[in-house]
């Protein structure tokens, strides 16, 4: 093992800071022991990609300052790309760096009793509902070194709650805009569905700065109880040299499905783990994924669905496309414990490798506890092949369209399928930009 | 303008250091249909691939050129919009993208930047002509060829023939896998393309074609050569009588590539 360097927060640090942001005491005190635990637990180990040498603790400002908008019009034009501006009664929350900078709830939401607040309004406003399920049952604060300093230095996010028996038409978005250099982000999103509620969740994460050495240590807990449905997508534009954790994590009860659609899209280092844990009998996940790596980038992409109850049903779908000297890892782990009869677990993952520099390795995993289940893998890594371009360029399509047609189309099985038109288009566009 | 002019001369061309072609001679010009017929393995693909610009084969010796632009020099792409378009015996299937898609981007590849066709023009040209090749309208949302069957390719490489509208057309074995019906719709998109600005050469394995598409010239294919040339009346009787008289009378053992005296 390597010295340990110092953490750059200390106790007494992390106290006052809870204690200005008016935290209830046990926010506080959970700050307190995970910080101290995190000196001693290890990193996670994302399978086949060695991170001991990346950067996940040394940054220089627990928070940054950063001004609020005082209306959407103020938000930068690739951010208003973003949103739809048209629509004037729409749940969005935007976080500038670590600053809770816009908040809108639609009518309907306020009228159906949802909740929709920045992390820190949640912790002084909602502190029973946030400590009942804030790290609690998807991901705990002393799994490893990185959710411990998670929980420590928390300085950002969003807490969704939707009461029992709500059913938001409307999606909720939120937009973690990242323009400051120096800002490192522990951002923490909660997202509740009570029984029968079901609600569409988008975030982007989009750094509007070139390059930085800005940290990321990102964790999501969806808990959708019984019955209830969330459909959660996500598009990461991290900038350049920007060191991410991002651990989205799904609990689902009974008959309740939780759909995943990721744009995985950092420049950035980044590690980023999605695991659906299907609890209750009959419940659903689906995970849907598409990454571009360039640069000298290394990126590591787990994602994991693991069968509890019985008659689950759990899906992956991963594509890459690995450019320059990027290198990915796709790990998928379909698992089913013992007693999930009756369950399905099926996942394919398929890597496109642009350049001759480029590593794609997909590693398609299935842990069977149970006799009585079905389950199905398939995996590729595979380059354009010179024959589709042949055929695409004898009808006079150059090159560099031919190559734009197949990357896109090899990407289209899953971008398709977003459930989310703007998350679409957004992620046709992000996609557009990083392979040209 | 009268037509344009493919000529070949004198080309060689190798695969995996094997020479298929052994000196073909051909020229083809706007206006005339021309049809190459010969046994199995004989260079008819081989031909069609290497004018087109296949990856895999070399050309070793000879030339190719569209009204005096060498052909051989250019890119893929280049080939194309010069006027060559290549109906391909085995269309690769692209996964992802749409027909129309790429339809439109084929189209559009042959027009300046800010010049591309309008997407209500485009559409309305697409659907006439599907509706004349009487294609199921679904096609044109399907990924490119994929899941197709032999004879929705066919029809498909028909009508990127028609969207694009070559100067010279090569259709290697467009007739292959169709039924009767396919074969007439088939046959009506390339004579709706038929004029003094189209040069055409079908190869085909089977005279029916040539009865609804009447030739002005028909080569027989032998041994990686041309080796007799005629009209019409040619494929007829290569109809009746199959490839041993013309064997005989050139003193031919295996008319397949290699196998020369
Ligand atoms: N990749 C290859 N490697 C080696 N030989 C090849 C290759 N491709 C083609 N050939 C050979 O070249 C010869 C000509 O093939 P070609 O496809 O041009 O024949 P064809 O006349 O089109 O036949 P068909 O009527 O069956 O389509 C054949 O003997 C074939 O086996
Ligand atoms: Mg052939």
């Amino acid at each position: 093992m390597t010295t340990e360097l110092k953490l750059p927060f200390d106790q007494e640090y992390i106290k006052s800071f809870s204690k200005d942001m008016n935290e209830p005491e046990w926010l506080t005190e959970l700050r307190i022991q995970s910080l101290t635990k995190a000196e001693a637990l290890p990193l996670p180990r994302p399978d086949k990609t060695k991170i001991n040498n990346w950067n996940f603790t040394q940054f220089d400002k627990l928070i940054v300052k950063s001004e609020a908008f005082a209306s959407l019009n103020e938000l930068p034009e690739q951010v208003k790309a973003l949103v739809d501006m048209e629509n004037n009664d729409k749940n969005i929350y935007v976080q500038r760096n670590n600053k809770p900078a816009y908040l809108s709830l639609s009518k309907e939401s306020q009228e159906k009793g949802v909740i929709f607040t920045d992390i820190y309004t949640a912790a002084r406003e909602h502190s029973d509902l946030l400590k009942k399920f804030f790290m609690t049952t998807a991901v705990k604060a002393d799994e490893h070194k990185l959710t411990a300093l998670h929980a420590a230095f928390l300085n950002g996010g969003a807490f969704l709650y939707i009461p029992r028996n709500v059913e938001l038409d409307e999606p909720v978005q939120s937009v973690f805009i990242h323009d400051d250099e120096e800002a490192s982000v522990f951002n923490h999103v909660l997202v509740v569905a009570e029984d029968n509620s079901s609600v569409t969740y988008v975030e982007n994460y989009i750094s509007t700065v070139e390059s930085s050495n800005s940290l990321f240590n990102i964790v999501t807990e969806v808990i959708a109880n019984s019955n209830a449905k969330v459909l959660y997508g996500a598009v990461d534009t991290l900038a350049k040299g920007v060191t991410t954790y991002v651990n989205r994590r799904g609990i689902a009860g009974r008959d309740a499905r939780i759909e995943w659609a990721l744009g995985l899209m950092n420049d950035g280092n980044t590690i980023s783990e999605n695991i659906t844990n299907l609890i209750g009998d009959g419940s659903f996940g689906d995970t849907k994924t598409v990454v571009v790596g360039r640069g000298d980038q290394k990126q590591n992409f787990t994602t994991s669905v693991v069968h509890f109850g019985k008659n689950t049903e759990g899906f992956i779908l991963k594509h890459g496309v690995m450019k320059d000297s990027a290198s990915s890892i796709f790990n998928g782990i379909g698992k089913i414990e013992h007693g999930a009869s009756k369950s399905n677990a099926v996942q394919e993952s398929r890597v496109l490798m642009l350049s001759e520099k480029a590593r794609g390795d997909a590693n398609p995993i299935l842990l069977i506890d149970e006799d009585d289940v079905t389950a199905g893998h398939a995996a590729s890594v595979g380059r354009v092949d010179p024959l589709q371009l042949y055929y695409l360029m004898s009808r006079g399509i150059s090159q560099k369209e031919a190559e734009r047609l197949i990357i896109h189309g090899f990407l289209a099985p899953v971008v398709n399928v977003l459930p989310i038109e703007g998350v679409k288009k957004q992620l046709v566009e992000v996609i557009e930009r990083k392979v040209k | 303008m009268a037509g344009s002019v493919l000529s070949i001369k004198d080309l060689h061309v190798a695969i995996e250091g094997k020479e298929i072609l052994k000196g073909v001679n051909l020229e083809i010009k706007g206006g005339e249909i021309h049809a190459i017929m010969g046994p199995n393995g004989t260079g008819k693909s081989t031909l069609s691939s290497a004018i087109m610009g296949h990856p895999k084969y070399e050309i070793t010796s000879g030339s190719v050129t569209l009204d005096g632009e060498d052909v051989l020099e250019m890119e893929v792409d280049e080939r194309a919009k010069a006027g060559l378009f290549l109906a391909m015996q085995y269309p690769s299937e692209i996964n992802g993208v749409t027909n129309a898609d790429f339809l439109r981007s084929a189209v559009n590849s042959r027009r300046e930047e800010g010049k591309e066709i309008s997407l209500m023009k485009f559409i309305r040209t697409m659907d006439s002509k599907m509706e004349l090749l009487e294609m199921d309208p679904d096609m044109a949302q399907r990924y490119l060829n994929e899941g197709f069957s032999g004879g929705e390719k066919k029809r498909n490489e028909i009508l990127q023939l028609m969207m694009i509208e070559p100067k010279i057309a090569i259709l290697d074995e467009i007739d292959s896998g169709l039924d009767i019906d396919a074969l007439k719709v088939v046959s009506k998109g390339i004579n709706e393309m038929r004029g003094e600005d189209f040069g055409c050469l079908i190869i085909t394995h089977y005279q029916r074609l040539l009865n609804y598409i009447t030739p002005d010239h028909v080569h027989v294919m032998m041994q990686g050569r041309v080796v007799k040339s005629g009209g019409p009346e040619l494929a007829q009787r290569l109809e009746s009588e199959g490839y041993d008289w013309i064997k005989k009378e050139l003193g031919i053992e295996d008319e397949t590539v290699g196998h020369e005296a």
